[in-house]
């Protein structure tokens, strides 16, 4: 497979761990790198790349799954829509297993509501068009590399006229999430492995306001082993050299240091900046994505009232900790017990991106 | 929700275009992108094409490691 084999190589992948490892030989302490992106934390534990590395690197991951840090109103919101009777839930994979406060959109399923797991949000417009009837919400839940698929599916909808199509927009964004975590003190962090895809759209900029104040080295990395290996040298390079802290790109093959102009323009036209509730970390300023007054009509919340439960937590899921990096799966009480990938109790349990569910594919402790 | 492979496009229709891996073919949305070939390797998320891999660039990275693993 072009493009994905050469990225692949074992016997490279050692050579550029021990040239890690030497860099670490000299140096006191421990240097903690954290991703913010859930595919990331998939690769890293599938690739088996930090068991190649010194101990002296503490891996954390950080809150980079969007289903995980999307708060349970925002889900009871959904199953409220979902119990409506003229509504079909339209929605990626991982949310429809994810509990609310009382339910899921999988237990909603099977008590009779329309739910339909879609791929892309363009399939949403095809259902509304087949369901005139019907009021067709989708749960747009995603960061920067979804949200210019989501405003791309509304300006389509304005442009085929299509009235009975919704958007429940949950949509966030990555730079204000690692501001937050750099705000709280409550972790160290050395260095961040920036999400590869969030910054195909996004481009190296809106980390270098970060990295200036804070003085975090931060790595723009691919998703291979060699890219995952890569980054992380260039990581440990700037942490144990004590250079100036700065943005660099090791996924220049994908990343364009200005970011998809195209993808973002999109979002600037149909989405306005808000600040945003997030799981683990709370109301964050300016980091999540309202439908803009110009397509308000494909605005669920504007268009479509229901009854929202009151909002409850499970006491004992420590699902907020974790995506803050301050604890780790197995420190819940509930972890790989009661809760698993069959019968989730948190939303990081749910997602194929999510870090308990990484932990508890790759059996990690 | 990424899928970090690259899949190459074989097939353009206006906004649309057809992306193949291992015989795997699939129709995606190519809105978000300015230029795009027949023959370009496209990254694709939910559907849509968020970017075009730029195959310069994919050679550089390769050549650097082609150097590590001669060392």
């Amino acid at each position: 497979m072009k493009y994905i084999t050469e990225y692949r190589n074992k016997d490279l992948s050692h050579k550029i761990a021990d040239r890690i490892n030497n860099l670490l030989n000299g140096y006191k302490g421990k240097i903690s790198l954290m991703e913010v992106c859930g595919t990331h934390t998939h690769a890293i534990f599938r690739s088996g790349i930090m068991s190649l590395l010194s101990d002296k690197i503490e891996h954390l991951s950080g809150p980079g799954c969007p289903v995980c840090v999307t708060p349970n109103k925002y889900i009871d919101t959904a199953i409220a829509y979902s119990r409506l009777g003229d509504t079909i839930i339209t929605t990626f994979g991982d949310m429809i297993k994810v509990p609310g406060s009382t339910s899921s959109l999988e237990k909603e399923k099977a008590s009779g509501s329309k739910v339909r797991i879609i791929y892309s949000p363009l399939e949403s417009l095809e259902i509304a068009k087949k369901n005139p009837e019907k009021k067709i919400v989708f749960l747009g839940v995603g960061f920067e590399t979804t949200a210019p698929l989501v405003a791309s599916t509304i300006l389509s909808a304005k442009d085929e006229n299509i009235k009975n199509f919704f958007v429940l927009s949950g949509h966030k964004l990555i730079p204000p999430a690692m501001t937050a975590l750099l705000e709280s003190k409550e972790i160290k962090i050395d260095g961040f492995i920036c999400p590869g895809h969030v910054s195909a759209i996004i481009g190296e900029g809106p980390y270098r306001p970060i990295v200036k104040k804070y003085g975090i080295p931060s790595v723009i990395i691919g998703f291979e082993p060699l890219d995952l290996l890569e980054g992380i040298e260039m990581l440990t390079k700037q942490i144990t050299q004590r250079k100036k802290p700065s943005v660099e790109n090791q996924y220049k093959r994908v990343v364009r240091s200005e970011g998809n102009k195209k993808a973002l323009t999109l979002i600037d036209k149909v989405f306005d900046v808000k600040d945003s509730p997030w799981r683990g970390l709370g109301l964050l300023l300016k980091s999540g994505l309202s439908i803009k007054k110009a397509y308000a009509k494909f605005d669920a919340e504007k268009n479509i009232e229901c009854e929202i439960e009151k909002t409850k937590e499970h006491p004992e899921c420590i699902c907020g900790k974790v995506l803050m990096g301050t604890k780790k799966p197995y420190d819940c009480k509930l972890y790989s017990k009661t809760c698993t990938p069959e019968h989730p109790i948190g939303p990081c349990m749910v997602s194929s991106e999510g870090t308990c569910a990484a932990y508890y594919k790759f059996k990690k402790e | 929700m990424c899928l970090a492979i690259p899949m190459k496009l074989i097939k353009i229709e206006g906004d649309k275009g057809e992306v193949e891996l291992s015989g795997v073919k699939k129709e995606v949305s190519l809105t978000l992108l300015k230029e795009v070939e027949i023959g370009d390797y496209l990254i694709i998320h939910a559907g849509f094409a968020i970017e075009k891999l730029n195959e310069e660039e994919a050679k550089k990275t390769l050549a650097i490691w082609e150097e590590i693993g001669n060392l």
